[in-house]
C-alpha cells in the first residue's frame, strides 16, 4: 500500500473497514482515522488515531522511526476519533510535546489524564519549524467543533484539514486518484450532509482563507487524500456549504395503513412530469444517514406522517430531529398525511417542524382523513407539480 | 451600541450590523435579541454570549 504523500511524510492511520455505526451515522463503506507522520530533523505526528486502534498506529510511526525521535504530536481536533489515541501515543513517545490551541487544550484535559503530557500550545498562524518544513497552524472553529484547526505545510503546500473534505471511506487506497472520482465525491458529500452541514457558514470562511494558500495535496483526518481532484472537491464544497438546490424533489414520508403512502405516490407522480430527480423516501426503509445526503442538495421536499395517537409516526420523528439539527437551508416544500379524527400532529405537526426548520411552506398541509378520496390525490398531485416545476427551474445551474 | 462575542466560537455580534439572516435587523442592541436566537456560526443561545469591553 503505497501512505507516501510526500518524501518523508507518511500516513500511518488505520482503516476501520467493520465499522457500520459513527455516532448514528451508518458508514456503509467503514472510515479510515488518518494520522501523518513527518519526518524532518523534528519529527511530528499529525493527529492519532481511535483509542482501540493506538497500538496500530504506533506500530506504523515505529516502521518508519523510533518513538524517541517524535517531538511534536499535533491534535488539529479533540474529538475522540482523533484523539482517543493521544493517551496511548504520547505515553509511547517520551521526547513528544502535545501541540494544540488553548480550546483543545481544555478539551482534552477533559476527555483524558494529560496530567503526564508536555504542552505546547498555538494560536492562530503560529509556526513550528521541524528543519527544512514548517508546521503552520490555522484555527477553524466549528470546523468541525470550537477547538478545530488545520495545520499547513507550506514547503509541500500540503494542508492537513482533518474533519474538513474527509469521507467515511474505507479503502485499499490512501490516495483520490485511486478510487473512482464519483464514489469519492459521494461520500464527501454524505460526510459533509452528516457531519457539518449546519456549519457551512464558518466551512465557507474556512475555505476562503484555505483558497489564499498555496494547496497541492489536501490531507483530511477520513478518508482518502485529496491530490488530482482538490478542485473537484472544493467546488463541489462551494455547492455545498450553502445547500445549493439541484433539480431534485424529495417525498419523505412514513405510513401505517398506506393512506399517506398513497398520498406521497401522488405528489411523486405530479413531481416526475417535470425534468428533475424525483426521490420516494419511506423513512422506515431508508436510513437517517442517506435522507440527509439526499435533502443537502433537494429544490424541494413534502414530508408526510400520518396522525398516530395525535403525534406523528416516531420514525419520522426521528429522522426529522436529526434534519431539524443539521439545519438544510434554501428549500421549499410542504407537509401532507392522513388522520382519522384528530388534526392535531400528522400533518399539522410536521408543517410545525417544517416551519422550525425554515423550509419555506409553499401550501396549507395537505391532509386526508382515514384514506385519500380521488379528488384529494389530484390535489396531492398537483401539488407535486408545483414541487417538480419550482425544482426544474435549477436545470443548468 | 455594545458587541458580544460568542464563547464557543469567537462569532462577534456587532448590533450596527445586526444578524439579518436570523432577522435580526442591523441597529439591534444584543439586549433586544429574542431569547430563542442562535449564535449563527455554532447554534448556542444568547447565554453564552460575552460583552467585550471596549
Amino acid at each position: 500500500m503505497n501512505t507516501t504523500l510526500k518524501e518523508g511524510i507518511n500516513w500511518v492511520g488505520y482503516i476501520d473497514w467493520t465499522v457500520r455505526d459513527f455516532h448514528g451515522y451508518k458508514t456503509e463503506s467503514g472510515s479510515t482515522y488518518n494520522a501523518y507522520l513527518i519526518q524532518d530533523e523534528k519529527c511530528a505526528v499529525i493527529d492519532a488515531v481511535k483509542g482501540s486502534f493506538v497500538e496500530k498506529l504506533i506500530e506504523r510511526i515505529k516502521s518508519h522511526t523510533a518513538l524517541e525521535n517524535i517531538n511534536y504530536v499535533v491534535c488539529n481536533h479533540a474529538e475522540p476519533d482523533h484523539s482517543g489515541g493521544l493517551p496511548g501515543l504520547m505515553a509511547a513517545c517520551p521526547n513528544a510535546e502535545l501541540v494544540c490551541n488553548e480550546k483543545c487544550k481544555v478539551a482534552l484535559e477533559k476527555h483524558f489524564d494529560t496530567s503526564e503530557w508536555k504542552w505546547y500550545i498555538v494560536e492562530d498562524g503560529d509556526t513550528i519549524s521541524l528543519g527544512t518544513r514548517t508546521l503552520s497552524f490555522i484555527n477553524t472553529p466549528m470546523v468541525h467543533w470550537p477547538e478545530s484547526m488545520f495545520t499547513y505545510v507550506p514547503e509541500e503546500k500540503l494542508l492537513f484539514s482533518m474533519d474538513a473534505f474527509g469521507q467515511h471511506y474505507a479503502s485499499a487506497f490512501r490516495f483520490d486518484d485511486e478510487e473512482p472520482l464519483d464514489v469519492i465525491i459521494q461520500e464527501a458529500k454524505a460526510y459533509y450532509a452528516n457531519i457539518v452541514m449546519l456549519y457551512g457558514r464558518p466551512i465557507s470562511q474556512t475555505m476562503a482563507r484555505a483558497a489564499e494558500l498555496e494547496i497541492e495535496m489536501i490531507a483530511p483526518s477520513h478518508g482518502v487524500i485529496w491530490r488530482s481532484h482538490i478542485k473537484d472537491v472544493f467546488e463541489a464544497y462551494q455547492k455545498w456549504v450553502i445547500c445549493k438546490p439541484t433539480p431534485k424533489v424529495i417525498v419523505l414520508y412514513a405510513t401505517m395503513w398506506k393512506a399517506t403512502e398513497q398520498m406521497a405516490e401522488a405528489i411523486l407522480e405530479g413531481a416526475q412530469e417535470f425534468a428533475v430527480e424525483a426521490q420516494f423516501i419511506n423513512v422506515d426503509t431508508t436510513h437517517m444517514t442517506r435522507v440527509a445526503t439526499e435533502v443537502l442538495d433537494c429544490a424541494a421536499i413534502a414530508i408526510g406522517s400520518p396522525t398516530l395517537n395525535n403525534g406523528i409516526m416516531p420514525s419520522l420523528a426521528g429522522v426529522l430531529c436529526y434534519l431539524r439539527g443539521l439545519r438544510p437551508t434554501n428549500k421549499k416544500g410542504f407537509a401532507f398525511g392522513s388522520y382519522g379524527w384528530s388534526r392535531r400532529g400528522g400533518a399539522t405537526e410536521v408543517n410545525s417542524v417544517m416551519e422550525d426548520m425554515k423550509i419555506e411552506l409553499i401550501q396549507e398541509p395537505l391532509r386526508a382523513q382515514y384514506v385519500p378520496t380521488p379528488e384529494l390525490l389530484e390535489e396531492c398531485r398537483e401539488a407535486g407539480r408545483d414541487l417538480g416545476r419550482y425544482a426544474q427551474g435549477f436545470s443548468g445551474e | 451600541m455594545k458587541k458580544y462575542i460568542c464563547d464557543v466560537c469567537g462569532w462577534i455580534y456587532d448590533p450596527e450590523i445586526g444578524d439579518p439572516d436570523s432577522g435580526i435587523a442591523p441597529g439591534t442592541a444584543f439586549e433586544d435579541i429574542p431569547d430563542d436566537w442562535e449564535c449563527p456560526e455554532c447554534g448556542v443561545g444568547k447565554e453564552d454570549f460575552s460583552l467585550i469591553e471596549e
